[in-house]
């Protein structure tokens, strides 16, 4: 895992067997875009990776916390099934939509080469365990995620 | 980073005996029943407060029989805990994936060859180096099976079936699988396309994190006449391969926890965390997701087979010999995270239930039909992964399991320290360095993958394996070293 807390965007929070996060953002839309960075950087340092490769992304939940999985479980199946390692997220919005929350955005990143590419665990699935979204008093946006590895 | 804090467990738990200890039914409200923790006062020390927090919510599930269980390994999972075990009432109770977990039928397999440790040790390193390059392991990396779209479909619906059928193996390994290398109520037609996408290229792969492949030899026997029956004597060298349903799993996983979080609302299910999303066992929804799990549990026991036939030829190319002059045959493979419709004695009452073993092993009495023909009059063979560098056990199944937990025993050593928490403690080359010393070759990606598995992150296995020996819920046949582990 990459810094404790990087540049005020992400922390990394203990637990025994899986990697835990919280994700800060002054929007929601940034605060989905550090989980992402968190996230990636569970498996590899993604500083100064290239992002050359861009993937358009929609996603559709009937909750925020829901959307939140989505969203991250979307950039792993990108991650395994493209092999493209992201390191580069622009969410433009997120919506309250008649029947829940909708996401649009992108992400970037570059091919996996196994060979220059060292990884630490995989993140094998982004769970709902002590999964949250929040607002705190200064009106800034946190979330937080539990992911299995 | 503050560690959870292990708390007095004294203060929770309630005493049933040196190995048993029950979380009352008043703890918690909700819970329809109590929940039971196999730990030995030792193991109780290190159990964190999450993970009882954890065992008492899934004794608030409908139709939870006896008791919600935590087996010596147990540590805090999602939802249910890693080493957990219940069952549910077919009728009246839930089929969960959180009680299963994302890696559907990550399990053990152990495969015995006539070779004894003297002939192998001399050559470990490059053994280990060959296994390491011929077996696809690691984040990305690709297998060498191009599975058709048909063929995958195959895999999903017979598991090693499929992969002995197709020329990975010989009829004997299914007879010496849990449920003959498939489950048969598998439907494919219930897997999403993502799963296929994710599982079509991992087809044949050992993945990351604690899978691995292990050269190892039978250190000690404890019970030589069980050991007889399994093919197992002092000095043997054995090989056995840890690993599951990779990205097809954690796939089918996801997909179905959506649904079923949808479920849970729709037949009023109270859930005190989310990850627990279930439906009635009979419901559209959950037998739905049970046929899902069991086509994802069958890609695992395909995968574990056609890795059996990666190892098996390359010991052949390595030992210039047959590999039935080498006598490879599969012990046994048993699944760890799978739910499974078993009968059940309760209450002096034959009953259907869902069994739920999230990193949990069955573990079936002499008998027992589903035990193979050949194992019936000593039971189950029980197999135990230690971590890297820490020995590995078989057991053998006994009727007191049945009595006591559903027919289940320990999947492992359970981890004590995070992975993040191991890499700032532990330094892979230097780990590397010491179980060579120790007469053990690793052989990983890179050594930040060693230094996560390093064997202090996890519990003693002897400490965990003894726990389940003296409750008698699987006995000791023989430990195992290990020689070589080859990992992702």
């Amino acid at each position: 895992m990459a810094a404790k807390i990087s540049e005020g965007k992400y922390e990394y929070l203990y637990h025994i067997a899986d990697a835990k996060f919280k994700a800060y953002g002054s929007t929601l839309e940034e605060a989905f875009e550090n989980a992402a960075i968190a996230m990636f950087n569970v498996m590899i340092n993604t500083s100064g990776l290239p992002a050359s490769e861009p993937r358009d992304i929609k996603i559709r939940s009937p909750d925020i916390k829901m959307l939140l999985v989505e969203w991250l479980s979307e950039l792993l199946y990108l991650f395994e099934v493209d092999g493209i390692i992201f390191s580069e997220f622009k969410i433009d919005l997120i919506e309250k939509t008649g029947d829940g929350f909708s996401l649009k955005g992108k992400a970037s990143g570059e091919p996996v080469d196994p060979v220059r590419h060292n990884f630490d665990t995989q993140v094998k699935a982004v769970t709902f365990h002590d999964l949250q979204v929040e607002q705190d008093k200064n009106r800034r946006f946190w979330v937080q995620v539990v992911v299995d590895t | 980073m503050a560690q959870d804090s292990t708390i007095d467990a004294a203060s929770i738990l309630t005493k049933v005996n040196d190995y048993t200890w029950d979380i009352p039914i008043t703890y918690k409200s909700g819970m329809r029943v109590p929940g039971r923790v196999f730990v030995s006062r030792k193991l109780l020390e290190g159990l964190e407060h999450e993970t009882l927090e954890q065992i008492s919510n899934v004794a608030t599930l409908p139709g939870i029989q006896k008791y919600a269980m935590a087996m010596p390994d147990a540590h805090s999972g999602y939802g249910f805990p890693i080493g957990g075990v219940a069952a549910f009432d077919r009728d009246a109770g839930i089929i969960s994936p959180g009680g299963v977990g994302y890696d559907i039928n990550c399990g053990v397999r152990i495969i015995k060859t006539n070779l004894t440790v003297d002939e192998v040790r001399s050559g470990m390193k490059e053994l280990i180096e060959l296994l390491f390059h011929e077996i696809p392991s690691g984040v990305g990396s690709k297998s060498k099976l191009r599975a058709s779209d048909s063929e995958l479909t195959d895999a999903f619906l017979h598991g090693a079936k499929w992969a002995v059928d197709s020329g990975y193996g010989v009829k004997e390994d299914l007879e010496h699988c849990e449920e003959n290398g498939y489950m048969k109520i598998a439907d494919p037609s219930k897997i999403g396309e993502k799963a296929r996408k994710r599982g079509k290229p991992q087809f044949g792969t050992l993945g990351s994190g604690n899978h691995f492949l292990e050269v190892q030899y039978v250190d000690e026997v404890f019970d030589p006449e069980v050991a007889k029956v399994f093919g197992l004597e002092k000095g043997q060298v054995t090989i056995m391969i840890h690993c599951g349903s990779r990205g097809a799993g954690h796939q089918i996983c996801d997909d179905y926890l959506k649904i079923l979080d949808k479920a849970t609302r729709k037949y009023g299910i109270d859930l005190p965390d989310r990850q627990l999303a279930c439906a009635p066992a009979e419901s559209p929804e959950g037998q739905n997701y049970y046929k899902a799990m069991a086509a994802g549990a069958n890609y695992a026991w395909a995968n574990r087979q056609v890795i059996t036939y990666w190892v098996r030829e390359a010991f052949s190319r390595f030992f210039k010999s047959d590999v039935d002059d080498l006598g490879m045959e599969l012990i046994y493979d048993v699944a760890h995270n799978v739910a499974k419709l078993e009968e059940h004695t309760i209450d002096g009452a034959k009953k259907m239930v869902y069994v739920h073993r999230k990193g949990a092993t069955r573990a079936f009495p002499p008998g027992h039909s589903d035990v193979p023909s050949v194992f019936r009059n000593v039971g189950q063979p029980v197999l135990i992964p230690g971590s890297m560098g820490t020995p590995s056990f078989v057991l053998h199944g006994t009727e007191k399991a049945m009595e006591l937990t559903f027919g289940s025993a320990c999947h492992g050593s359970g981890r004590v320290s995070s992975r993040a928490a191991a890499k700032k403690e532990f330094h892979g080359e230097t780990i590397q360095k010491e179980l060579a010393a120790r007469g053990i070759s690793v052989r990983a990606t890179h050594p930040s993958i060693i230094a996560e598995e390093a064997p202090g992150v996890y519990k003693p296995s002897e400490d965990v394996v003894d726990v389940v020996h003296q409750l008698g819920i699987a006995r000791k046949v023989v430990r195992l070293m290990p020689l070589g582990v080859a990992k992702g």
